[in-house]
């Protein structure tokens, strides 16, 4: 596969939580803000492309019986290593994020790329794999993201853009889409959309 | 070797556990003095959340420490309600010394309403002082709520009476139900109530109740709308509130402070 493919095959084509629907937790938790968005987002870039980096490095002596185990503690590692940075330099949105960084190690994604594709290629590709797969997971979080912020309180990255009413404004803030449900209406619309364009990601009867 | 051999698979697990340790150690050793330097700050800022120092969480560094100098931190004696030189508030640390054996003090299982059942035998209080004159006694409060420690504070104004404000900077109630004690609509509520009653030797009175409080709730303004879906927080606070004015926790302090005892 080409590089360019291996980057960014997994934006739109193929991407990993509205065609593999992987990731829809974090997705879900972390939405409300775009500032947890993008720190969200560059984590779970940055855990998978290493994690597939360095499993791919060991991929030729990784036992086949202990492989999921392996691939767990690096990934678990590398979450740690993450949670402690954010509270190191960024405190205030590690402690509104709380276990949602911890619960990296559990996002799907990160495994589902070191088990598919790391196990199987070089180092260099792998960290590419990584970077695209979170690129997509980025890009879904930031849609999302934008649309619960906006409608749910009126803002962007905190800044006030429709004047809320209860702050003498006429935007009546949706309240709904602060709560977790309304990430799965827009992740589904997201899927519809993408599918109505590119009718291969259509599953067959 | 084969990879599947019992040799190779102890060994790859062993090497890797190593180099993984290593790297998590060396992370969280290295990075330890800012998260607690962070962690201070956080404490500090909402200290200043609850005086009304400052207003939001954003504020930057320099500001929160111009604002701190409006406040003296002194260390009490909880038994006799008077100021200690025992300890620095510098280094005291409240915490620590609750676990201490050497430092804490039992609480009787009767009067522990808050469910802590050991406390430190001394506390810090924060004073804000405009012209040398108290303005505000910010009292340090914990006590148990439905899953944690909730951990904050409490401001009240000079007549030790009425209430300033009311933060909880640590706990892990559940997000949306009892972590709404975060809620700064639900705070906003808190000033201006008076949690004592001068009639009943400034016994505290301060309740959570069901439903909104009104005007014509009686004793309104001893009265705080309980947190909806967070009955056991709701009650975990009123009780937690409770136990520090009473005699067991600040009650001596208070009342040697509204007969003018304690000198700064």
């Amino acid at each position: 596969m080409s590089l360019k493919k291996v980057l960014f095959d997994p934006l739109f084509k193929n991407n990993p939580i509205t065609l593999q629907i992987l990731g829809i937790c974090s997705a879900l938790a972390v939405t409300t803000k775009l500032e947890s968005v993008v720190v969200m987002a560059a984590a779970v870039t940055l855990v998978t492309a290493f994690s597939s980096f360095f499993v791919s490095i060991i991929r030729n002596h990784i036992p086949s019986s202990i492989r999921i185990i392996v691939q767990m503690t690096i990934i678990a590692s590398l979450v740690i290593v993450t949670d402690q940075i954010l509270r190191a330099y960024v405190y205030d949105i590690a402690k509104s994020m709380s276990v949602y960084v911890g619960l990296i190690i559990t996002n799907c994604i990160v495994m589902g790329r070191a088990e598919a594709y790391a196990m199987k290629n070089g180092p260099v590709m792998s960290f590419l794999d990584g970077i695209g797969n979170g690129l997509g997971y980025s890009l879904i979080l930031l849609i999302v993201g934008v649309f619960r912020e906006l409608l749910g309180s009126g803002k962007l990255f905190g800044i006030t853009i429709l004047q809320t009413a209860n702050h003498g404004g006429w935007y009546v803030p949706n309240g709904l889409m602060l709560l977790s449900p309304s990430a799965f209406f827009l992740i589904g619309m997201i899927i519809w959309v993408i599918r109505t364009v590119k009718t291969e990601q259509v599953e067959k009867e | 070797m084969s990879n599947d051999s019992v040799k190779k698979t102890v060994s790859v697990a062993f090497l890797l556990c190593v180099v993984c340790s290593v790297l998590v150690a060396g992370a969280a050793v290295l990075l330890r003095p800012l998260q607690e330097e962070n962690k201070k700050l956080d404490v500090t800022k909402n200290l200043l959340l609850v005086t009304g120092l400052i207003k939001t969480m954003d504020t930057p560094k320099g500001q929160v420490k111009e604002a701190y100098k409006n406040v003296t931190a002194k260390v009490i004696d909880l038994s006799t309600g008077q100021l200690t030189d025992a300890v620095s508030a510098e280094t005291f640390d409240a915490k620590k010394a609750a676990k201490d054996p050497k430092q804490n003090y039992n609480i009787d299982q009767s009067n522990d309403i808050a469910r802590i059942k050991m406390r430190a035998q001394f506390a810090t209080v924060y004073f804000v002082k405009d012209h040398d004159a108290v303005t505000q006694i910010v009292l340090p409060i914990y006590g148990k709520g439905l899953w944690s420690t909730l951990y904050g504070f409490l401001s009240l104004a000079p007549d030790t009476v009425t209430v300033n404000g009311l933060g909880f900077y640590d706990h892990g109630e559940t997000p949306g139900l009892g972590g709404e004690v975060d809620n700064p609509a639900w705070k906003a509520l808190w000033p201006g109530k008076k949690v004592l009653d001068p009639a009943k030797e400034f016994a505290p009175i301060l309740t959570v109740i069901k439903g909104q409080v009104t005007e014509s709730t009686p004793g309104a303004e001893s009265k705080i709308d309980g947190l909806s879906g967070a009955t056991i927080t709701s009650r975990s606070v009123e009780k937690l509130v409770k136990y520090w004015l009473g005699s067991d926790g600040y009650g001596k302090f208070l009342a040697k402070f509204r007969t003018g005892e304690i000198h700064l």
